[in-house]
């Protein structure tokens, strides 16, 4: 009996030793924090992505507390809905944002930029593209090592085996701008959903000369600006042999997309074309030989 | 026209690759298994090739339905894995079935749980020999005793009726009087585990794998040597009560530890420093258990203990800069 | 035997094209002269379209600091003045000129008399240098001018000469000092004056005996010039391993050779000394190996920078071997793979190497079993395994603080370990991303 007396005794005193030193280091080393963090925090996806800049969600939440309101801050992996549970804890209105979603910036597929070379090293983007141009021997192509589907947090990014470039899947794919700082060559950029998820593009980052281009790319933009005198509304630009497309401007007619001779334009999420547009498709098409030449001979006598 | 190879430099590769090594490895086993086969006979070969053949097929199993990986069973760790395992267990009937048990656990618990060879943080066969120690204790202290002559397993077929105490047991038991003489110590003529017996044996495969660069003396001298000094001062200070340094070392696991189961490149320490300071843990707590613990052995725990270790001590022990 | 501390390897020498003697290599049809041959910033084009030029004529002014002046190693004319796309791939300012005979520039000395009283004063050959647009031969192609202005609060005690070569396959060095030993050992003496230094010390690896012999007997003529013998081991020609091997010190982390008052120089870079300073011979050549154990003849050659890896090929062996696996510029230890045969070779080539297919491909890559070797083999005390798993995980900022920078890219590591993991590519990537953060943090 006395045994079972002395082990509870002894393991009660303990007990009550060790629960004063916790109170007292608890007391002593407290961090005195804004409730309001947790509770933001709480709304937040927790998915710690990285796509507001911030270490993960935790230190934004901490980072909406402290400045009080949601200016310059915003959760894209959350959207509108977070930003609006936000606003509602911090007593403020949600920034408007408009949804957006990666979107790749290049079709040099297997097929369209063949291999000149075989890579044989370390399979990661910024590696390769600091050892060289990459199998296609386009300096601005995908390397098709897959940085940007590793570093999305939402698996929204895959390689296609069959044409070695990221595909994104719209549904998961929460624009928190990840894969945007792994790509190494800036092929993803983050654009406007659009309406109906409708969008129209340029599938190419290539700045060299037209003929350059297509020597390592059979769908690169050779910066020929067809696009740019078609549109009617002044969304294109010209840079560099590179022609853009400001989403902001672009009312999504198409008009570009048959004008272009490489097909480097993309437009996505359009209903399949009907028998209407398909009798100007067709010159459009005949008309893009003749149209290449004279896109590189222009081109060089620009330069 | 082929395409051009890139890739950053150098372009060029040494010989050397993790198969080799572990082919290697259990060709320096080989010794050790004939001395085993030996003493032990028809027992002994029938341990060793049903674990060597349960530790490559649960490998196999795991890779292919479980992680769903290409197979690495080709690379020779797992063969390697089997016959230490064999050599861990005493050569009963019994254990000829008991050893699938301890290659799975050694195999699936030690070594492929943590994601295959490379990346476990314990010697697998080590933790399927811990694993049957504790789970069959009877089974495990039960030790044949070694044929008389060195071809008794082709006229007396091996039975478990003659079964006997390791010369650790029989001193446990008995006191320091029990031991016996150096000499069977050395060659192995003694009770024991299938691979432990015969230091001679471990020694030539050491040896081969010192030449071939894939271990280094520092874990083994520093293993021995500690066991070797800690026991020395223990029997100078009571010669009645402690054992003879020489034995310690030639008895038990010492030598099959020290030079192969302390010396896994995957659970050892990587600096000379690290590895010296391991191998000296190893010795002490060998010691320590032997004198002082409930069992006999401690060569496999005090390993184990280190083990859990090693990456302590990659961080504590740096190579020395070149630059600094 | 002298040898440098810690680590190292032994790769497969395959010296194979050593009895090679060197041979012209004919001038090509065109060629193609990148403005920047070298470490630093590019030159500047100071010629236009439809010139005609000589050879040995200036057409790249150096402007930076970093930087060097280009000579036009032919005669014709410039053809355009555009971006090319070097051997890597990679788009560089170039001059292109379609190539009309051999004219060179009057000033050019090309007697085969050898000259060996040089009159000039230290600063006069550094400024010479410059106008020669002298550059280091050994690979990183730092303009040498800039490395023998010494700083006023620096001083330099040994001259070194790198005669190691360590790499496998490459002979340049070896076939040079076989050939033009009076000339180097001129070249190193003007070395030594520019540099005020009592003593130049010539290290060559034993496995040289006959140019340790060749260069043993000139050295004997000079004053000053001592030739150390010394054990093979790669990477002795590392800049660090060799001050360490020759004078026993160890340059610190993130310091110059000048630093613990050395300065290295590639034997060949003392033979071009010797012709821009005696002979105002521009650096318009040098000497390359091309070599492979499946090619029927093995060469060295005199070769103008700007002649394309095609023309070489074409000449040497006519077509690549059915099994080749990689060209690579440079030896197999830290050479670069070529990947666009049209580009042109530039100041810092040193060879032609044709490995095959067999050797070319790396083996699949298993677990790290950490095994060590690769810490054993790194000559500078790092921990490759390491970097490995840091730089896969993004913890850039750890492998910093192991002293990823320290690194030199010798590729021991990946060398050595037995899991085929591409060590050196993670390395370069951590050190890359590293340089990026200390940029950032700097700002």
């Amino acid at each position: 009996m006395t045994e079972i007396w002395s082990a509870v005794l002894v393991l009660s005193i303990t007990g009550a030793i060790f629960a004063m030193v916790l109170y007292f280091v608890a007391q002593k080393f407290k961090v005195v924090e804004d409730p309001l963090i947790d509770e933001v925090a709480e709304v937040l996806p927790g998915a710690n992505c990285g796509g507001c800049g911030k270490a993960g969600c935790r230190a934004m939440a901490e980072a909406f507390v402290k400045q009080g309101n949601m200016e310059g801050l915003s959760c894209p992996a959350g959207g509108a809905e977070v930003a609006k549970k936000v606003a509602a804890l911090l007593g403020c209105t949600p920034e408007e944002k408009e949804p957006q979603v990666a979107v790749v910036r290049c079709n040099g597929s297997c097929a369209n930029a063949t291999a000149k070379t075989h890579y044989d090293g370390l399979q990661d983007c910024a590696f390769a593209n600091s050892l060289y141009t990459g199998e296609s021997g386009c300096a601005f192509g995908c390397l098709g090592l897959g940085n940007c589907s590793r570093a999305c947090q939402f698996d929204a990014l895959s390689i296609d085996p069959e044409t070695g470039l990221p595909v994104v899947n719209e549904d998961k794919c929460v624009a928190c701008g990840a894969c945007v700082k792994a790509c190494p060559r800036g092929i993803i950029e983050l654009r406007n959903k659009g309406m109906k998820n409708r969008r129209v593009f340029v599938a190419c980052r290539n700045k060299e000369k037209g003929a350059d281009a297509r020597k390592s790319c059979s769908a690169a933009c050779i910066g020929c600006g067809k696009c740019a005198k078609t549109c009617p509304f002044g969304a294109i630009t010209v840079e560099n042999n590179l022609a853009y497309i400001d989403f902001n401007v672009c009312k999504l007619c198409r008009k570009c997309v048959a004008e272009c001779p490489t097909g480097a334009i993309h437009a996505v999420n359009f209903p399949p074309k009907v028998e209407r547009p398909a009798a100007p498709a067709a010159p459009a098409a005949e008309a893009s030989q003749p149209a290449t030449a004279e896109a590189t001979t222009n081109n060089t006598t620009q330069a | 026209m082929k395409l051009l190879n890139v890739s950053g430099s150098p372009h060029v590769h040494s010989d050397e690759s993790t198969k080799k090594i572990m082919w290697r490895v259990n060709l320096a086993l080989v010794p050790t298994l004939i001395v085993a086969i030996a003493f032990f006979g028809l027992n002994a070969l029938l341990i060793s090739l049903i674990s060597v053949a349960s530790c490559v097929l649960f490998q196999w199993l795991i890779e292919k339905f479980l992680l769903k990986t290409p197979s690495t069973i080709g690379d020779g760790s797992a063969v390697v894995t089997g016959l230490l395992l064999a050599f861990n267990v005493p050569a009963t009937r019994e254990m000829i079935l008991l050893v699938i048990i301890a290659a799975l656990v050694a195999i699936g618990i030690g070594k492929m749980s943590f994601g295959g060879l490379g990346k476990n943080p314990f010697n697998p066969a080590l933790v399927g020999r811990v694993f049957m120690l504790i789970s069959f204790p009877v089974q495990m202290t039960t030790w044949p005793k070694p044929g008389d002559n060195l071809f008794s397993m082709v006229s007396v077929p091996t039975t478990d009726a003659t079964t006997g105490a390791t010369p650790l047991g029989l001193i446990k038991e008995n006191g320091v009087q029990a031991a016996g003489q150096v000499w069977d110590y050395f060659i192995g003529n003694i009770g024991g585990s299938l691979g432990e017996v015969s230091a001679l044996a471990i020694l030539i495969g050491a040896i081969y794998l010192l030449c071939r660069r894939i271990i280094s003396w520092h874990i083994p001298v520093s293993f021995i040597g500690t066991a070797f000094l800690f026991s020395g001062i223990l029997w100078l200070c009571d010669k009645t009560a402690f054992v003879d340094p020489v034995t310690t070392i030639l008895t038990g696991g010492i030598m099959l530890g020290a030079c192969f189961m302390a010396t896994d490149m995957v659970t050892s320490p990587m600096t000379k420093a690290g590895q010296l300071v391991f191998g000296f843990g190893c010795g002490f707590l060998t010691i320590i258990i032997r004198n002082w613990g409930n069992y006999p052995e401690g060569v496999s725990f005090a390993i184990l203990l280190m083990n859990s270790v090693t990456p302590l001590l990659n961080r504590w022990f740096k190579p020395k800069r070149f630059a600094n | 035997m002298k040898t440098f501390a810690m680590g190292g390897v032994h790769p497969e020498e395959n010296k194979i094209s050593t009895s090679a003697a060197i041979e012209e290599f004919p001038l090509p049809k065109t060629a193609v002269i990148l403005m920047n041959q070298h470490l630093g910033a590019p030159a500047t084009p100071c010629v236009a379209k439809g010139d005609t030029v000589k050879v040995g004529q200036l057409i790249g002014k150096a402007e930076a600091f970093m930087c060097a002046n280009v000579h036009s190693p032919f005669s014709g004319t410039v053809a355009k003045i555009d971006i090319c796309k070097d051997a890597f791939g990679l788009a560089k300012p170039a001059i292109y000129i379609n190539v009309e005979g051999d004219e060179w520039e009057e000033s050019i000395d090309r007697t085969p008399d050898i000259k060996r009283e040089c009159s000039l004063e230290p600063k006069e050959i550094v400024d010479k240098l410059k106008a020669m647009g002298v550059v280091g031969l050994g690979g990183a192609t730092f303009p040498t001018h800039i490395k023998y202005s010494i700083a006023p609060d620096k001083k330099a005690e040994y001259l070194i000469i790198n005669a190691v070569e360590c790499e496998p396959y490459l002979t340049s060095d070896h076939r040079v000092m076989m050939e033009h030993a009076e000339e180097i050992c001129i070249g190193v003496s003007i070395l030594r004056k520019a540099l005020g230094v009592p003593n130049a010390y010539i290290g060559i690896e034993n496995n040289k005996p006959e140019p340790i012999a060749v260069m043993k007997a000139m050295a004997a003529k000079f004053e000053g010039i001592i030739v150390e013998p010394l054990k093979v081991k790669y990477p002795q020609g590392a800049e660090k391993q060799l001050i360490n091997a020759i004078t026993g010190r160890r340059v610190p982390s993130g310091k110059l050779p000048i630093d613990v008052g050395c300065v290295v120089s590639n034997v060949g870079t003392a033979y071009a000394v010797y012709e821009a300073i005696q002979k105002n011979k521009p650096l318009v050549e040098n000497i390359l190996t091309v070599t492979g154990k499946k090619l029927e003849k093995q060469h060295n050659y005199h070769v103008r920078f700007g002649t394309t890896y095609n023309d070489i090929i074409a000449h040497a062996m006519g077509t690549l071997p059915e099994t080749t696996g990689k060209v690579i510029s440079g030896g197999p230890m830290m050479g670069k793979a070529v990947s666009n045969l049209d580009g042109p070779t530039t100041k810092g080539a040193s060879s032609v190497l044709v490995i095959d297919e067999s050797e070319a491909k790396r083996a699949e890559e298993s677990n790290c079993i950490r095994c060590g070797k690769c810490m054993n083999a790194c000559p500078m005390g790092l921990e490759p395994y390491l970097f490995s798993a840091l730089v896969k995980n993004r913890r850039i900022e750890e492998a910093g603080q192991h002293n990823i920078l320290d690194c030199i890219e010798c590729g021991c590591c990946f060398f050595s370990c037995p899991a085929n993991k591409p060590l050196l590519d993670e390395i370069r990537l951590g050190k890359n991303l590293y340089r990026g953060i200390l940029m950032a943090k700097k700002k």
